[in-house]
């Protein structure tokens, strides 16, 4: 069956909040080389299968930089806040490993491990704050949101106060109808914020990732202020949408599926493999991580040209039933470890190792200390983040 | 099993310590790939293939 092609624009809507469009299914199976219609007007492949994703993700001839003639932009005012990016998230290598190497010793296993008692304690601190809310309180405002915030601000050495700035800046670059207008003023802010924050810290150096970066790297010259801006810039933004979303789209997942819940309720154990799974299933970077080829580059017997532009769809390729056996289930005992949803190749999440620490402690704590806990109106009326470069739920009321 | 490393591919994002932390492990100053076992014993193999697939970076090679 060939799907008309002249059809298919891109984003797709979805029908079933829970699953991605439905046409990525049958497109894996026999266009697994489609070409999508983006706003622009452009004509970007999008892949849908695993095997295809990966190699493109891994394959360094694919450049992820979006100035970049041919790299897909999805939505205009992302296009702004991508071509203005100039971190290591955008770069090319050889650039983008000397400038990730600077950071990475902050992220390991070890240090996401050391840093669990505090995560511990935070989210108990939520969640007595939370309980002590009314009834049908929202979960995301006053839960999801406020964990990575508190988190990401305490390793960078930012004074938790200042969270207005830079959540409203990531709301603003993150959301799709933001205009081109709205994306630069925002832009200007955050840098202007920053750049003062940097100023602090050559005055004042503390015990964190900022002071590092300053005496480490950009007073001896190794990168200059701009740089240093976009690392912190990466390093503030990368993580707040996407723990926040993955947090309370994780949970009402587990509260739609109550025979899973059990699950994990009954055994801990489970947990971790839980939060693999939740992360394969949700897939919240719904929109994909997206390349243009440098050069003329066969991808599985695929020839795609230079300049041309591949959207890999981290949705699909998490529901590939060649890797994922029934694949739109939701099992918290299978073996979901092999999924994308951090991406694959050197842009692999930088923080993937902190977000499950803090998604295996969330999950945890919240359904042993409130074991009632429901959804507060009927699902019908959740709102969810169609629209939104990162997936998730607007607003999730609960009871408890 | 024999495994090699190519460190200078590493991109730190710890998916082998997270797989097989008998096997791997990640430099305190740089978080980049150390290797502590060369010859995994039999009960480690699994473990050590499949920290070599999920490696993003094509860091570790198995040498049957
Ligand atoms: C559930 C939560 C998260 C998800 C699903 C997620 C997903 C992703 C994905 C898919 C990429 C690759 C993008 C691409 O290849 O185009 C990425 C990159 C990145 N993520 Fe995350 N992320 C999460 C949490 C975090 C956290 C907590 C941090 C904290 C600092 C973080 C920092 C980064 C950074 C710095 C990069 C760029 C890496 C590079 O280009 O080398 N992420 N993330
Ligand atoms: S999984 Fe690969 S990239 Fe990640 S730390 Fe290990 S060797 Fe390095």
């Amino acid at each position: 069956m060939a799907l008309d092609l002249a059809e298919l624009s891109y984003p797709m809507q979805r029908s079933c909040p829970f699953h991605p469009p439905e046409a990525y299914a049958p497109l894996r199976e026999n266009q697994p080389f489609a070409r999508v219609r983006l706003w622009d007007g452009s004509h970007p492949y999008l892949l849908t299968r695993y095997e295809d994703i990966r190699a493109v993700l891994a394959e360094p001839r694919f450049s992820c930089e979006p100035v970049r003639e041919g790299f897909p932009h999805v939505y205009e005012g992302r296009m702004v806040a991508d071509k203005a990016d100039r971190s290591f998230l955008r770069l090319d290598n050889p650039e983008h490993d000397r400038l990730r190497r600077m950071v990475t010793k902050e992220f390991t296993v070890k240090k996401v491990q050391a840093l669990r008692p505090y995560i511990q304690a935070t989210v108990d601190r939520l969640i007595d704050n939370y309980a002590a809310m009314p009834q049908g309180s929202d979960f995301v405002e006053h839960f999801a949101a406020p964990l990575p915030t508190d988190i990401i601000t305490l390793l960078l050495g930012i004074p938790y106060e200042d969270h207005e700035i830079f959540r409203r800046a990531t709301r603003i670059q993150f959301g799709s109808r933001s205009t081109p207008a709205e994306v630069r003023e925002s832009l200007a802010e955050l840098f202007g914020y920053l750049d003062a924050l940097i100023t602090r810290k050559e005055a004042e150096p503390a015990d964190d990732v900022v002071s590092r970066l300053v005496h480490d790297q950009y007073r001896p010259g190794h990168i200059d202020r701009i740089t240093l801006i976009n690392i912190v810039r990466l390093l503030l933004s990368a993580g707040h949408q996407t723990t926040q979303n993955m947090t309370a789209l994780g949970v009402l997942t587990l509260l739609q599926h109550p025979d899973q819940l059990a699950l994990i309720r009954a055994d801990a154990s489970l947990i971790p493999g839980a939060v693999e799974e939740l992360l394969r299933f949700s897939s919240i970077l719904h929109t994909g991580a997206r390349r243009v080829a440098l050069e003329d580059i066969d991808v599985n017997g695929h020839l795609v040209r230079a300049g041309e532009g591949v959207i890999c769809s981290i949705p699909a390729a998490n529901r590939d039933g060649e890797l994922f056996p029934d694949p739109d289930r939701f099992d918290v005992t299978r073996d979901a470890g092999p999924h994308v949803a951090f991406g694959f190749g050197v842009h692999q999440c930088l923080g993937q190792v902190l977000a499950r620490a803090e998604l295996q402690i969330v999950y945890e704590t919240l359904f042993r200390r409130l074991p009632e806990l429901r959804l507060a109106v009927p699902f019908e009326s959740l709102r969810f983040r169609h629209d939104m470069f990162v997936y998730g739920v607007h607003e999730l009321p609960l009871s408890w | 099993m024999r495994v090699t490393i190519d460190k200078s591919r590493c991109i730190a994002a710890g998916q082998c310590v997270l797989n097989a932390p008998f096997v791997f492990d990640q430099g305190e100053e740089d978080g980049i790939v150390i290797l502590l076992k060369e010859d995994p014993p039999p009960e480690q193999e699994e473990h050590t293939r499949r920290a070599a697939r999920l490696c993003p970076a094509e860091a570790i090679k198995l040498h049957d």
